[in-house]
């Protein structure tokens, strides 16, 4: 296949909800458990780590009919909460065993409570993450949180994972962390290259699947990316933000760099690149896995950082990107991103630097009005600064 | 009701206002006396533990209720509007950020003075996070965040309860440093004493609610009656109101009076009020003859009626078991859970449920609650839609045929099985 045609095909899995990758893993592990993560970042390790399939519950883009969750779930709420809770009334993550929620907003923790009373025969994890990033004692609380959460899936597959075996899964999604962040490196040098939307596609294609498959993927066609032979377009740079959690019509990360704009950095599917350094894979790792989690991953509206601001680690991607604008592109109804949005735009308009903000749901079709105000945006950059 | 023979009566609601206006006339000074102020939020605020200090409190949430109540919030929240906030976040942050932008005049005329210390009790809500973060980009002072684990399973675990008690004790030094006041753990002692007094108190006046008639509404006096127990817990004054509030209830008790002419259906409710149309939510459901007999709202700072009290003889260990235990911070099946004991507990008729757009930490789910009240344990269940600071969101007319509707329905059901 050439690469074209690997997107293609990754892109037909990626729009079947009915998870055509759990069912051939699960015909193929007699027994074995898939576990279901809720966006924004979960440790895809433990259930690895206990030769799990850790698997990707990131909504149904748009792609079915809201008609069972709707009387489970206010109108007044994100798509993703939503079209999630419809999968699940529907069957369509029947095969699932256990699934993983965390402490990102309150809407994707009370859906956890909603998927307990739903699917009793789950077993349904709420994942408290370390806010306080100042404590001392965080790195011991979320140790023991993953602790709790290693003990129930060890009990629900009915075996232990020695500390050897979540080291190696430390390793292997190290190694495919680096794959991860080499993507964005390109992306960042040479976008056009890569397109947002292709990486989109290699990297969505991972919450599908084995990690060691996804690894194999990507190091068969990272190569392929770097000898492509694509024309550098006189595109502006831009940052995206706010596409973190509910993930944005497809269509629309087209539309985006169709209008003019090369994406130079996102935070789409973050935890493929969540720690900025590999995990340490010696000593204790489930210390490692807190340890990490607090002191080395990158900057996200979904947690606090104490004194270390987000909209310092937003300057910096404009600078590192050495973006011309940001472009803010927010869930509907979802709170962590429209929030941060005030904070982010004032920081922005004290550094001179062009915003464009909007909103989107998982089922909108028609792009030309957001088309229109990218051009107007890229005109403006373009032109006027 | 005859003024002789009701010595008692509009003490909890008088005695209430002349408090929070000598706590009001104490913030308005603070900045010029000199004395450090700390913002907190009302579920699991640490009350106790920064009275040590002598920070005084400012509560922002009790804020923006007040100003729903004055009918101020929608202004100010157009205001937030104004500099970004989206029509879809909470109307409460708006409230408070327009506010501040406006010259941060509380709603009751009073200058709020600056914080000097953002102390986030994150108990139950992200957005509290969103906001206190918002605060410190405006005002630019140090923001603490209490990180409180939500109760993941259906007790306090060990592990969570050690976390806060750590994270209050390096709190310490901060506190120190910014008040010149040393800790002290006797005093500390002392307040809590008060605080556990205070709460005996109003758990008293809470269970009142199980007779019939009911002398005390849950819901719609409750948010009235729990104030000092959120604002000044842990001051003597504190207890000295809830002896005086009880000697109201006490009374109406003798006289078989309640807070309507006759309890006809009696309700326990989830969710918080419609600040703005306070008033008209209430009368569309006194007209039914409904008294909340038990609700949810009136435990969000604090979950005492199932027996938690603070300890003097472990402060910080049962701070921390406070913290983790208030209404916001219990998860899904324990809400349920709760409600239905209260509808065995208190008698009730049926449960309804004020659903607001702003606050999806008491919303997502409420919905599924009420399939699960109906489906498993037949209990009539009324939702409806509004909001609590919004009066953008309050459809009067759309909520009366909801509740004629469901009470006519209820009555009829009465008639047929007696
Ligand atoms: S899209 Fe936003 S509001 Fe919805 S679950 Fe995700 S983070 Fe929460
Ligand atoms: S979301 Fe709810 S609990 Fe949180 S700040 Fe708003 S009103 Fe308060």
């Amino acid at each position: 296949m050439t690469f074209e045609e690997q997107i293609q095909h990754f892109r037909g899995i990626v729009d079947d909800v009915s998870f055509p990758t759990v069912k051939e893993w699960k015909s193929k592990h007699t027994g074995g458990k898939v576990v279901g993560m809720f966006p924004v970042y979960t440790p895809y390790e433990l259930p690895h780590a206990l030769g799990m399939l850790p698997v990707g519950l990131l909504g149904a883009g748009g792609i079915i009919e809201i008609d069972h969750a709707d009387s489970r779930i206010q109108s007044f709420v994100c798509s993703i909460a939503r079209s999630t809770l419809e999968l699940g009334l529907t069957d369509r993550v029947k095969d699932f065993d256990a699934v993983y929620f965390t402490s990102i907003c309150d809407v994707a923790r009370n859906l956890s409570g909603i998927w307990k009373a739903n699917f009793p025969h789950q077993l349904v994890e709420y994942i408290h993450f370390p806010q306080n990033m100042e404590s001392p004692s965080a790195v011991h609380h979320y140790r023991g949180e993953l602790q709790r959460l290693l003990g129930n899936l060890e009990q629900l597959g009915g075996k232990k994972a020695s500390a050897d075996e979540v080291v190696r899964s430390i390793e292997a999604f190290n190694h495919n962390r680096s794959l991860c962040w080499r993507l964005h490196e390109i992306r960042q040098l040479t976008p056009w290259k890569l397109s947002t939307y292709e990486a989109y596609i290699l990297l969505r294609i991972g919450t599908l699947l084995p990690v060691e498959e996804h690894t194999h993927i990507l190091e068969g066609i990272i190569p392929l990316v770097e000898s492509r032979e694509t024309k550098q377009r006189d595109h502006v740079r831009v940052i995206l933000e706010g596409s973190f959690c509910e993930q944005p019509p497809m269509e629309l990360l087209q539309v985006i760099e169709e209008a003019g704009c090369y994406i130079v950095n996102d935070d789409l599917l973050l935890h493929s690149r969540w720690f900025t350094d590999p995990v340490p894979a010696n000593g204790d790792p489930l210390l490692a896995l807190a340890e990490s989690y607090i002191q080395r991953s990158v900057s996200s509206s979904v947690r606090h950082y104490g004194l270390r601001s987000r909209k310092q680690a937003l300057m910096n991607k404009v600078r590192s990107g050495q973006a011309d604008g940001v472009i803010f592109s927010a869930p509907k109804f979802c709170e962590p991103a429209l929030l941060d949005y005030v904070l982010f735009k004032d920081e922005l308009e004290k550094n001179g630097i062009p915003y464009l903000a909007f909103e989107y749901e998982e089922k909108m079709s028609v792009f030309e009005s957001i088309r229109m105000q990218i051009e107007a945006f890229v005109e403006s950059v373009m032109f006027f600064t | 009701m005859s003024e002789s023979k009701f010595k008692y009566q509009g003490v909890g609601r008088e005695y209430q206002k002349k408090l929070l206006t000598a706590w009001n006339d104490r913030l308005q000074s603070a900045e010029s006396d000199g004395r450090k102020v700390a913002y907190l939020f009302v579920p699991g605020n640490v009350a106790e533990f920064l009275r040590v200090f002598d920070f005084e409190l400012v509560f922002p949430e009790v804020n923006a209720l007040q100003c729903g109540v004055r009918k101020i919030s929608g202004d100010y929240i157009l205001k937030a509007e104004d500099v970004g906030y989206s029509p879809d976040v909470c109307g409460y942050v708006k409230n408070d950020i327009g506010m501040m932008l406006a010259g941060n005049v509380g709603p009751s005329g009073h200058k709020i003075p600056k914080p000097d210390l953002l102390l986030c009790t994150y108990c139950g809500c992200t957005t509290f996070i969103k906001w206190f973060e918002a605060l410190a980009h405006y005002y630019d002072v140090p923001l603490v965040l209490l990180d409180i684990p939500y109760l993941r399973g259906s007790v306090i675990e060990e592990t969570d309860r050690q976390y806060i008690v750590q994270q209050l004790k390096e709190l310490i030094p901060l506190c120190e440093k910014m008040t010149g006041n040393k800790y002290n753990h006797d005093k500390l002692v002392e307040i809590t004493k008060h605080a556990a007094e205070a709460e005996d108190l109003w758990v008293q006046i809470l269970h009142s609610a199980k007779r019939k008639p009911s002398p005390f509404d849950s819901y719609f006096e409750a948010v009235f009656f729990m104030a000092p127990i959120y604002i000044l817990r842990g001051l003597p004054e504190c207890t000295d109101y809830y002896r005086e509030a009880m000697k109201e209830i006490q009374e109406r008790i003798e006289h078989g009076v309640g807070p309507i002419p006759e309890e006809k259906f009696r309700v326990v409710v989830e969710g918080p009020p419609p600040w703005p149309h306070f008033r008209s939510f209430w009368e569309l459901l006194k007209r039914w003859g409904v008294c909340a007999v038990a609700s949810s709202y009136s435990k969000v700072g604090g979950f005492w009626d199932h027996g938690f009290r603070h300890d003097p003889t472990r402060p910080l260990e049962s701070i921390a078991d406070y913290c983790l235990t208030c209404y916001t911070n219990q998860n899904l099946a324990m809400r349920t859970d709760l409600l239905k004991t209260y509808a065995e507990e208190y008698d009730a008729d049926a449960i309804l449920i004020h659903s607001v757009k702003s606050c999806r930490s008491f919303s997502v789910g409420q919905a599924d609650m009420r399939e699960q009240f109906l489906r498993k344990w037949d209990l009539p269940t009324l939702l409806v839609e509004s909001d609590l600071a919004d009066p953008r969101y309050f459809q009067i007319a759309q909520l009366r045929n909801r509740i004629d509707a469901f009470f006519e329905s209820l009555e009829h059901k009465r008639l047929v099985h007696a």
